[in-house]
């Protein structure tokens, strides 16, 4: 096959290939190492599919199945509900602070671990803030944390971003031509809206939507935080986890998980198939931004800042818990301190420059990689290359632990040559672990990037005499430029508070990252505050990170529409 | 002749001199413990400050990620020493053969502290600190919800109680599985499940993670939390409006540290061992951000007021003749007995319980027979365990929850998910006829 390449493929096969050993060394084996046990016979060792039909058997796991998908779709529902008005209002209109919301709405995807749940419980427990604050004055309290409909609840506010995000950026790539053209016709307000614009968005929206509902599917830190013990990812994750016992059905349930999430993302790939939603022009900079009238711009912020208070509060909990002393069954901390941060700047201020070089790196390597990915299944007919897709997605399926041991199992006998140390305790692995564990996210965005741009703008480059590679690079990638950059924002975002694999894959102290900090802090009863300091400086870090990109965006957005105004009148 | 002799005393000398200088210490200490870093951190810079040659890396990971760690390195081991609480966990590493044999030169040790040996009797890891279990409570809690205070494990399951406690599980928490194992042997196997079924029918939740116990506890999440005692104790030191009381019946436990095989710097983990055993490293216990028990008895002379001292109050812990054996041959069965009939069924538990406790409360003060024979059968159905002790501690079904068939020709027979499906059956009909069972009472009443 790779004989009979025309020579214009060439040069993607050989990335394609690349890629490949990429997922198959980092990803395919290590896992593959692991969860190879889910196909062992637990008494013999031979190969076998009884844990399967074990799994199907147990009525434990098949109510865990049924909840997790319930809550998973729910949550799409929900996060949908979240998105929906803050990216409409953002991208169709003029509106003050777009940056600064948007910021604000990719927050909640950085919930520190461990400090994030005590600041939720603390706010939103049976017996937090609200529920106190509600005890007091009305009488009765609302559970919001309890069993299956809080787990909806916190995971809407919390991956509700990946929405956010995604259809933000795709509602940046219409062709306003369309959009004119729907007016012209008679269109407008929501059926416009309804008919024109958000189907054309539909792969950003797709691309999200897909995102929340297997990460939600995949996700443990809810339902750990919850105690919600019958879905599946605790399941899976308590089985691995417990000390002595090794259940297979751990990994099984992994391989299930893994399964189901690539099912239900080619179940989104289908969606949009037989759909064409690239648009040639690009030089408008997306939408017409209509002004707003004074009322209705008042209900606009009003909504939208209803929104953000409510998402955002997870994190006025985090803020109130790493300024206050002691907060126990009250409305408030008893008293306010600074001797938090105090500790976070003299003991943790190398795990904050680690988790920058970490979550970087691993975010850059990850927007290359899904541009990549993106290019070879959407431009080129390389044969399986759909499976770049699915494979580097079905790592947001593999529980971090499981990466974590498939690494020291894998890697803990390649030494490194120069430095002579084992590859599995060396600071690179981790942000190997974290680009693997996060590259989905920015493959997402990519490809939603890719699905919106018309291969005509390409063709038009080569018949002008530009190589396939100059193409690429000065035509392909600077269209893209809004989805990587927003591919790049997640990544780098979820990467910074990463736990669950770099626990297990830290060897020294002095190569830990930020999330291993905060855990090192949570297990005393002196740690709580100091914990949240750091968790605050890692979502400080992250919202500066993505409000210089949003930044970046828009004066992309501005600089690009000034030339095509003087083309119009030229 | 004579030259040649005293040439040779003065370089046997000159070679162990050398050799002396070569295991002064030094290097780097690689630690991998579960401990918070207000203990670890205590320890290092002492350490340090004593043996300025070396540098000690701390590696925090909870205790079954320390394991793995430790089982998934051990071709190319680049740790010294595993500093952590609950002796299984050791256990566990000594049966991979990770360990290698110590036997400390410090003084003052006594043999025992309760019922429980402080070093392990093969001389693979040794105690340095005591801990006992007992009931952690939020003061403020107890005050607005208006509840009494329980003391004993019995009082926890009293009604008043209902969804106000929390606890981790045993397969999750080494020194939550001594807990556990310790009201089972006090008293008596069916006796023992059926109490903690009572108990747990009144949880709030059951944590993923030991903190999570006196976490949920600090910040009012539930109000009693059944807790290792140092996280009661370090939660008071903090600051946090609780407090902690041992039952009659817990268990002592040493806190342990052993000698990872094959350790790149092993003199230097000699060195910690000896520290930490020392009259110095023991006094750092009673720090207000560790207060843990020092197995030093002289120590405790400087402890501060109200601390309690196993070695002279001799209530503690004392009152359970603990037996390792028999906790160790059927560790893994209790795990798994107390995940599948607690922590996966705490729905249909505390439906089930709380109907029982509602039932009898409206029997309270009534003269109905029928009533009271359906709440004792209820009872008697949710108490039901679906293995009985003998069976429990049999090895070979215990083997059925093990994770490494030692060869390929060790066989056992049915598998963990296969046993597992059948208990859940069982409960779940039990729990539910039970639930039934308690509302017809109730309706005749």
């Amino acid at each position: 096959m790779a004989l009979r390449l025309a020579g214009v493929q060439r040069g993607p096969a050989v990335v394609g290939l690349l890629i490949a050993i990429f997922l198959l060394l980092f990803l395919l084996i290590p896992v593959g190492k692991v969860i190879v046990v889910a196909f062992q016979h637990p008494a013999t060792g031979e190969a076998t599919i009884v844990n399967f039909l074990d799994f199907f058997n147990n009525s434990l796991f098949r109510e865990s199945f049924a909840n997790s998908f319930y809550v998973a779709a729910m949550s799409v529902l929900v996060a949908s509900i979240i998105s929906m008005p803050l990216a409409y209002f953002t991208t169709r209109f003029n509106f003050g602070g777009t940056a600064l919301i948007q910021t604000l709405g990719i927050i909640p995807l950085i919930m520190p671990p461990f400090v994030g749940a005590v600041a939720m419980q603390l706010l939103f427990g049976e017996n937090g803030s609200v529920n106190l604050l509600l005890d007091e004055w009305f009488g009765f309290t609302l559970p919001f944390m309890e069993g299956l409909n809080g787990v909806i609840f916190v995971e809407s506010i919390h991956y509700f971003p990946f929405i956010l995000i995604n259809l933000s950026a795709a509602l940046g790539n219409i062709d306003r031509a369309m959009e004119e053209s729907a007016q012209n016709l008679g269109a407008n307000g929501l059926r416009l809206f309804r008919r024109i614009v958000f189907p054309l968005a539909m792969p950003g929206y797709v691309a999200g939507a897909a995102l929340v509902f297997i990460k939600v599917f995949d996700d443990l830190g809810t339902p750990l935080l919850l105690n919600v013990n019958t879905m599946l990812a605790p399941q899976a994750y308590l089985r691995v986890s417990s000390i002595g016992i090794s259940d297979p059905m751990g990994y099984v349930i992994s391989v299930i998980l893994v399964g189901f999430s690539l099912l239900s993302l080619w179940i989104s790939l289908m969606a949009l198939k037989g759909k064409d939603y690239a648009t040639v022009q690009k030089g408008g900079g997306g939408l017409m931004k209509r002004d707003l009238r004074t009322w209705e711009k008042a209900g606009s912020y009003a909504v939208i800042i209803f929104i953000l208070l409510l998402v955002l509060s997870p994190h006025f909990g985090l803020l109130l818990l790493s300024f206050g002393t002691i907060w126990s069954f009250a409305v408030l901390p008893d008293a306010f301190t600074l001797a938090h941060y105090a500790t976070v700047f003299s003991t943790a201020t190398q795990y904050i420059v680690n988790t920058l070089w970490y979550a970087g790196l691993a975010a850059l390597l990850d927007v290359i990689l899904g541009t990549a990915i993106a290019y070879v299944v959407w431009r080129t007919e390389l044969v399986g290359r759909r499976w770049l897709d699915y494979g580097a997605t079905a790592a947001l399926a593999v529980p971090g632990v499981v990466i974590g041991i498939g690494y020291l199992r894998t890697f803990h006998g390649v030494n490194v040559p120069l430095i002579d140390q084992p590859l599995a305790s060396w600071w690179v692995i981790i942000v190997v672990a974290i680009t693997i564990r996060r590259l989905p996210y920015a493959l997402r965005s990519c490809i939603a990037a890719i699905q919106q741009l018309s291969v005509s703008l390409e063709e038009a480059a080569e018949n002008l005499g530009a190589t396939k590679a100059r193409t690429v690079w000065r035509v392909v990638i600077p269209l893209m430029s809004g989805g990587i950059l927003a591919g790049f924002v997640t990544s780098f975002a979820t990467a910074a508070v990463e736990l669950s694999a770099t626990l297990m894959l830290v060897a020294r102290e002095s190569d830990a990252p930020l999330a291993y900090g905060i855990y090192e802090f949570m297990q005393s009863a002196a740690g709580r505050g100091p914990g949240a300091a750091l968790g605050v400086v890692a979502v400080l870090f992250v919202g500066i990170g993505a409000y210089v990109s949003h930044l970046i965006i828009e004066r992309g957005k501005y600089a690009r529409s000034a030339k095509s105004i003087v083309a119009e009148e030229s | 002749m004579k030259i040649s002799k005293k040439l040779g005393v003065l370089m046997a000398l000159a070679a162990s001199l050398v050799s002396g200088a070569a295991l002064a210490i030094d290097g780097t200490l690689t630690v991998v413990t579960s401990f918070p870093k207000d203990l670890t951190s205590v320890f290092k810079e002492a350490f340090e400050a004593k043996h300025p040659g070396v540098k000690v890396e701390v590696l925090n990971k909870k205790t079954s990620a320390g394991i793995k760690y430790l089982q998934e390195t051990a071709g190319n081991n680049s740790s010294d020493l595993f500093w952590a609480s609950a002796p299984d966990a050791f256990e566990v590493l000594k049966g991979d053969s990770l360990l290698v044999k110590y036997s400390p030169k410090a003084e003052g040790i006594p043999d025992k502290v309760g019922a429980f040996p402080i070093n392990d009797p093969d001389g693979y890891y040794m105690g340095f600190a005591a801990s006992g279990y007992g009931i952690m409570w939020n003061t403020r809690y107890v005050k607005a919800k208006n509840l009494p205070l329980a003391k004993e494990w019995a009082d926890l399951k009293q009604p008043v109680f209902h969804d106000h406690v929390g606890m981790s599980a045993p397969s999750r928490s080494g020194t939550t599985h001594l807990t556990v194992e310790t009201v089972l042997q006090g008293m008596g196997w069916e006796a023992g499940w059926a109490e903690w079924k009572e108990i747990a029918g009144n949880f709030k939740t059951v944590t993923e993670r030991s903190f999570g116990v006196p976490d949920g506890v600090n910040s009012g999440q539930f109000g009693f939390g059944i807790v290792i005692d140092f996280f009661g104790l370090s939660s008071i030191g903090s600051g946090f409006p609780v407090d902690f009381v041992y039952p009659e019946v817990t268990t002592l436990v040493p806190a342990n540290v052993g000698i990872v095989k094959n350790a790149p710097n092993q003199a230097a983990a000699e060195a910690f061992i000896e520290f930490l055993l020392s009259v110095e490293g023991q006094k750092l216990l009673l720090d207000p951000k560790i207060r843990r028990l020092p197995v030093n008895p002289k120590i405790y002379a400087e402890a501060p007021e109200g601390f309690p001292n196993p070695f002279k109050d001799k209530s503690i812990g004392a009152a359970v003749k603990f037996d390792l054996d028999k906790s160790k041959d059927r560790y893994n069965v209790v795990n798994a007995l107390f995940d599948v009939m607690i922590t996966y069924r705490m729905d249909e538990l505390r439906s089930a319980v709380k109907a029982i406790q509602d039932a009898e409360a409206a029997l309270e003060g009534k003269e109905n027979p029928a009533a009271a024979a359906l709440i004792a059968d209820a009872r008697a159905l949710v108490a039901k365990t679906p293995v009985d002790e003998a069976t429990a501690g049999d090895k070979a079904f215990n083997a059925i929850f093990k994770k490494k068939r030692k060869k390929a020709t060790d066989k056992a027979s049915g598998r963990q998910a296969e046993i597992e499906q059948e208990w859940d059956d069982m409960v779940k009909a039990n729990y539910e006829k039970a639930m039934e069972l308690a509302e017809k009472a109730r309706s005749m009443l």
